[in-house]
């Protein structure tokens, strides 16, 4: 049945374009009408108004358009008047109709048009050594003064809690206290850090969003009057330039193949299959993504899930047991410590990316065996992420493939954050380091962060996803995913390899390495403290002061740009800090905006700190190779001696295209 | 070298150190402080010297003993050892049951439907589905997921925490509390792990939990990961829970006061029965304790308008702390809920890691579940239609049969069907061979056109350390009535099992009435 499947694709590219517009349109503003159920702004009601009535418009064949008045010269036998902006060479001129012109605004406003084929880089490793990521300090001036805010808060958290708890708003201690016999709800211990830290920013966290988290986010405006405790939406709207989801290839649109193929997909499959999939779950689509999946990563086999939470938690009990050591980097994500801890298995980690403490723990774990008994363990499981979602860093894949066959251990690869957003091809981390996917034991990743869909996936040589299959507790009573999710995979897995509309795969990949460097280039330069590796798309910029996390947040939100700010617990307690998440639907100019306010707010809020030794230097003069620089120093006792980057927003601007493609400095 | 040359090298030596000592900056402290503390008598200086030593001793030592167990190995010796060591394969083979079943796996070929058409191109009856109303066919439903589809996108990209949640996302949860009348409500990605998530963000280490033998494997789950003291009652049985409430609270009545739970289920996973919910709203009412109601299975099922447990043994659902549901099955959603109190559900958002750390519900999800709740509360009908088909199937199978019985409530249109208890005694069959037979009832009746399946949660069940060993599960088939059958469609589907059960039954391979249990 595959045949008939990728149907829907086929029409969706040569089918004429006015006629599916238009069906699409009306469906479009019903969907606005019935999703603003909250807040209809009176803006966008008329908005609506305008549409319908162009819609109108275009339904009466026989009205003439807005184009007609304008001289066309019809080519080819294409009627004139209907409005075919695809298809260009039919007509010389015409002028987009209001109509196609918003439409056009809102897919730019999910997916932002390519401005120059200078914006592409293909992100690889060209084979040198992955260098330790640098971690560059500020002067202990902020280091100390973090420490006092913190304390500071902690101080006069406690004062609070002292008399609230005496004095205050009952109703605000009440799940504190022990009351009519019943122990208190949440510990005081546990709950403190959210009461009196994170409520003061509360506003930055969860900020309700609305339409497609595609280019640009729009965001509900809501206030609050009693600090963050309840808000109140004001029915507005904001759209801002989205620096915060994880929609690394852009694939978050509501138009487009992939949105096309699911619509078709949900009249024939319907909303759900309500079954998880060792009962009646697996239809002939699933089996269909799960193949496309395994060709994709390079294995020969995958099965999908519905949550890539999940994924995680209910494969590690699948794997590994009593007996069985997993060793797991320390900045390992949350579901890979629930799955571990479930497992059963016992647990050690190693430093953050430190492969000669990961070589220590294995030599020390294979030669002691078992704690207490000795016996020797039954498997041992090293866990690393691909890409490090707090820190932008990618793990050093050759040297643990170094170790795996000195070692012996099996590895679990999760791409969650990588796949799709690393690799010339984007499969994620081996096809950066150019490693066969062979190699490694288990690939696992998400659908939710490249692919604009949900779930996860777990890739394997097939004996073993075999036996995962009767094992894996999610697949034999967790829900399987829906129709819906399972085409948005299909789809955007087959744009990406190209078999979908060739070609925009390709620059959908080259675009968001493209950014991620020229982005991240830019911050150093500008004097900023950035974490990660350079083709990394996760860009982290340190704050440090847990009251620049709000005031940050703010400044960015004022010049309309949504950015995460993440601080204690999620990092530790010392680098609070930003996060840009950069996308290939983002544009040059986009990431340019993105730098000038930067700029502005690094100078307000006091965070251009780095010292120059993890990069943004000057760049060499002509002629002048990293080789003889290094000599040239060498020679002039200039070694080590780095200056701090403070650049000039219009140099980082005038210079940031062409470096970009460079090696970094 | 004679003495003399000796003493006068030695003095050298002396005076030499003694010259750079008291160079080093500090040192006239140093030797004021000993002659201070020395005041001739060497024993104190001795004992201040054992102090100095051991507190250098103790700030390089690290903070606990990692090595007490450790033998000392040369770098060659590990060598070695790490060239010996052959780890276990990464999984076992497959077992024979798990390959048939692998085999006969039904793979459907478009829609789940009533109706349902196999890959191998035969259509059956579809009684495999959690898809009691019909809802996945329901046109004007698909047609407000395609709208919003027209406007979200499918993904949103990102968890709830960071520009995840959409407006869609809150009417949601607003539209479930309103449901059940409940303050407040969470909305999960998955349903499956929602439970799992909910007991470790509210239970913690030395709280104390009661949870009825029979829980399913996502609570089992839970409990594991919350670390708490988990005690075991008789499955359904509110007398045995009252007795180890009160141990619990005897226990306890020295100790500081700590967080007490029952965890339970609203229509069992396992064995498809019901709770008396106002027992056990009075015993918890009585002995302080908080109440986690799975309802999974009974939310949309149970009760006129499908609130769930609450409305079909009318209990005010403000009663019940936790309500945990789920939104992908017969609502043909996607994800979980969990809905209580304010601050019950606020206390989630931070806490529960598969809310936390994961991304949020797709919105198309989120308007299909606003919608089918829409459908259950202006058409309650569709809830009767599937109610008056259970009991069309249960007359089929359940006093017809000679070989199986239903143990599931009467409002459950997932029938669980066990092996009779004599039928098991007078052929000694074991778990294993209940699941033989059961697999092969379920192959038979697709053979005959009827897709049912079976229960099989007890071998991922039976590896949790910390379920109660004293309960085994039954093997179960599971047949699950839908209203978008007719009646009678359902009467010959039901007749269709019960030959096939009866069919299998009679194999004589199936009748080990004569081999000695010896063998």
């Amino acid at each position: 049945m595959p045949r008939k499947l990728s149907n829907p694709f086929a029409n969706s590219a040569n089918m004429p374009q006015s006629e599916r517009t238009g069906e699409r349109r009306l469906s479009q503003s019903k969907g606005n009408r019935l999703t603003h159920f909250f807040s209809s702004s009176p803006k966008n009601k008329d908005h609506l108004s305008a549409q319908q009535s162009l819609l109108a418009m275009h339904a009466s064949p026989h009205m003439p358009s807005p184009s007609m008045s304008l001289p066309t010269i019809s080519l080819s036998t294409a009627t004139a008047g209907e409005p075919n902006t695809d298809e260009s060479p039919t007509t010389l001129f015409k002028p987009p109709t209001e109509a196609e012109s918003e439409k056009q605004r809102r897919m730019d406003a999910q997916f932002g048009p390519i401005n120059s084929p200078n914006h592409r880089y293909v992100s690889k490793s060209h084979g040198e050594k992955l260098p330790p990521p640098v971690i560059d300090e500020p002067p202990y001036y902020f280091l100390l003064t973090t420490y006092i805010s913190y304390l500071i808060l902690i101080a006069l958290g406690h004062t609070r809690d002292y008399f609230g708890k005496r004095f205050g708003n009952k109703k605000h201690y009440a799940s504190l206290k022990a009351h009519n016999g019943y122990a208190p709800l949440n510990d005081d211990f546990d709950n403190f850090y959210v009461r009196r830290l994170k409520m003061r920013l509360d506003d930055c966290f969860a900020r309700p969003t609305t339409g497609v988290p595609g280019r640009f986010i729009t965001l509900i405006d809501r206030k609050s009057t009693d600090y963050n405790r309840s808000y109140e939406y004001t029915g507005t709207f904001t759209e801002t330039l989205n620096m915060s989801s994880y929609n690394y290839l852009g694939f978050a649109q509501s138009e487009g193949p992939c949105a096309d193929a699911v619509e078709t997909c949900v009249r024939r499959y319907g909303l759900s299959s309500a079954s998880p999939r060792a009962d009646s779950g697996t239809s002939d689509l699933t089996l269909q993504v799960e193949q496309e999946t395994a060709n994709f990563i390079g294995k020969p086999a995958a099965m999908v899930f519905s949550m890539g939470f999940v994924t995680n938690a209910s494969s590690f009990p699948a794997l590994v047991s009593k007996g069985c050591l997993i060793i797991s980097d320390e900045l390992n994500h949350a579901s890979i410590r629930f799955g571990a801890r479930l497992s059963g298995a016992m647990i050690q980690s190693f430093k953050h990316n430190d492969m000669v403490d990961l070589e220590k723990k294995l030599r020390l774990a294979i030669s002691q065996g078992q704690p207490r008994t000795h016996r020797p363990w039954k498997k041992i499981l090293v866990v690393v992420e691909g890409l490090y979602s707090m820190e932008g860093t990618m793990c050093d894949l050759p040297v643990i493939l170094e170790l795996k066959k000195k070692y012996k251990f099996n590895l679990f690869v999760d791409e969650a954050h990588s796949i799709g957003a690393l690799g010339p091809r984007g499969r994620g981390v081996c096809d950066y380091f150019g490693v066969d996917p062979s190699e490694i034991d288990i690939l696992m990743g998400t659908f939710t962060k490249s692919f604009g869909a949900n779930g996860g996936y777990i890739a394997a040589d097939k004996h073993i996803i075999d036996k995962l299959r009767a094992t894996n507790a999610a697949t034999m009573l967790g829900e399987s995913p829906t129709p819906a999710v399972l085409m948005q995979i299909l789809a955007s897995l087959r744009i990406i390899d190209g078999q979908l509309i060739p070609g925009q795969g390709e620059e959908r990949l080259q675009r968001i390495a493209f950014n991620s460097r020229y982005l991240r280039l830019g911050l150093k330069r500008l004097g900023f403290i950035v974490y990660g590796h350079d083709d990394s798309p996760i860009i982290p910029v340190v704050l440090y002061h847990p009251a620049k996390l709000p005031a940050f947040s703010h400044e960015m939100l004022k010049r309309n740009i949504s950015v995460v700010v993440v601080g204690y617990p999620a990092t530790p307690l010392i680098s609070a800090r930003a996060r840009f998440c950069v996308s290939a639907a983002h544009t040059k100019e986009d990431m340019d905006r993105l730098l000038a306010a930067c700029d502005e707010i690094g100078d307000i809020l006091q965070l251009k700190y780095s010292t120059g030794i993890a990069g943004g230097a000057e760049p060499l003069p002509e002629g002048v190779t990293p080789e003889t620089e290094a000599e040239w120093r060498k020679a002039n006792g200039l070694e080590g001696v780095v200056k701090a980057p403070r650049w000039k927003l219009a140099d980082v601007l005038a210079r940031g295209e062409e470096d970009t493609k460079q090696r970094l400095r | 070298m004679d003495l003399h040359e000796l003493q006068t090298q030695i003095t050298l030596w002396r005076d030499e150190a003694t010259y750079a000592f008291q160079k080093v900056p500090g040192s006239a402290v140093l030797i004021r402080y000993v002659r201070s503390s020395y005041q001739n008598d060497p024993v104190r200086s001795a004992l201040e010297l054992v102090l100095v030593i051991f507190v250098i001793h103790y700030l390089f030592a690290p903070s606990y003993s990692t090595k007490k167990n450790e033998i000392k190995l040369t770098e060659a010796e590990i060598d070695e050892l790490v060239d010996e060591w052959v780890p276990e394969p990464l999984v076992a083979p497959q077992t024979a049951l798990e390959e048939a079943e692998a085999e006969r796996l039904p793979v459907l070929l478009g829609p789940t439907a009533p109706k349902s058409k196999l890959v191998n191109g035969k259509t059956v009856t579809n009684l495999a589905s959690y898809n009691f109303y019909n809802l996945n066919a329901n046109d004007q439903i698909k047609e407000k997921a395609i709208q919003t589809l027209r406007t979200y996108g499918v993904g949103p990209c990102g968890p709830p925490q960071f520009y995840g949640t959409q407006d869609v996302h809150m009417k949601t949860e607003a539209d479930i509390s309103s449901y059940l009348g409940t303050e407040g409500c969470i909305v999960y990605a998955q349903a499956f792990s929602t439970i799992s998530s909910v007991i470790p963000s509210f239970c913690k280490r030395r709280d104390v939990i009661l949870a009825d033998q029979a829980v399913n494997y996502a609570i089992l789950k839970g409990l594991q990961a919350s670390r708490s003291t988990v005690y075991w009652y008789k499955h359904g049985d509110m007398e045995d829970l009252e007795r180890v409430m009160k141990k619990v609270v005897q226990d306890q009545s020295r100790k500081q006061l700590t967080r007490r739970f029952i965890v339970t289920e609203g229509l069992f996973e396992t064995t498809g029965d019901s709770n008396d919910l106002p027992k056990l709203i009075e015993l918890k009412e009585k002995y302080k304790f908080r109440l986690i109601l799975d309802e999974t299975w009974s939310f949309g099922v149970l009760g006129r308008t499908g609130r769930g447990l609450t409305e079909a043994q009318n209990v005010d659902s403000s009663q019940v702390d936790m309500i945990v549901g789920s939104l992908a099955g017969p609502l043909c959603a996607g994800g979980g809920f969990c809905a209580g109190a304010k601050d019950v559900v606020e206390h989630q958002r931070i806490t529960a890691a598969s809310y936390t750390f994961s991304a949020a519900l797709p919105a198309m999800m989120a308007v299909t579940a606003s919608e089918t709740l829409n459908v259950l509360q202006s058409n309650p009908e569709i809830l009767q239609q599937c109610r008056e088909n259970i009991k069309t199937m249960k007359a089929q199978l359940d006093p017809r049969s000679d070989w199986v019985t239903c143990s599931s409530a009467p409002d459950n249109p997932v029938m669980m069907l066990v092996i009779k208890p004599e039928v098991v005694k007078s052929r000694r069959l074991t778990i294993q061979d209940q699941e033989r037979i059961l697999q092969e009832c379920v192959d038979e009746a697709l053979a005959n056109g009827v897709l049912i399946t079976r229960l099989k949660s007890r071998p991922i069940m039976d590896d949790i350390g910390t379920r109660d060993k004293t309960w085994t599960l039954q093997p179960a088939l599971k047949v699950c009535v839908t209203s978008g059958l007719s009646k009678k469609e359902t009467e010959k589907a039901g007749t269709t099992i019960r030959h096939a059960i009866t069919k299998v039954m009679t194999r004589k391979t199936n009748s080990k009435l004569a081999v000695p249990a010896a063998a």
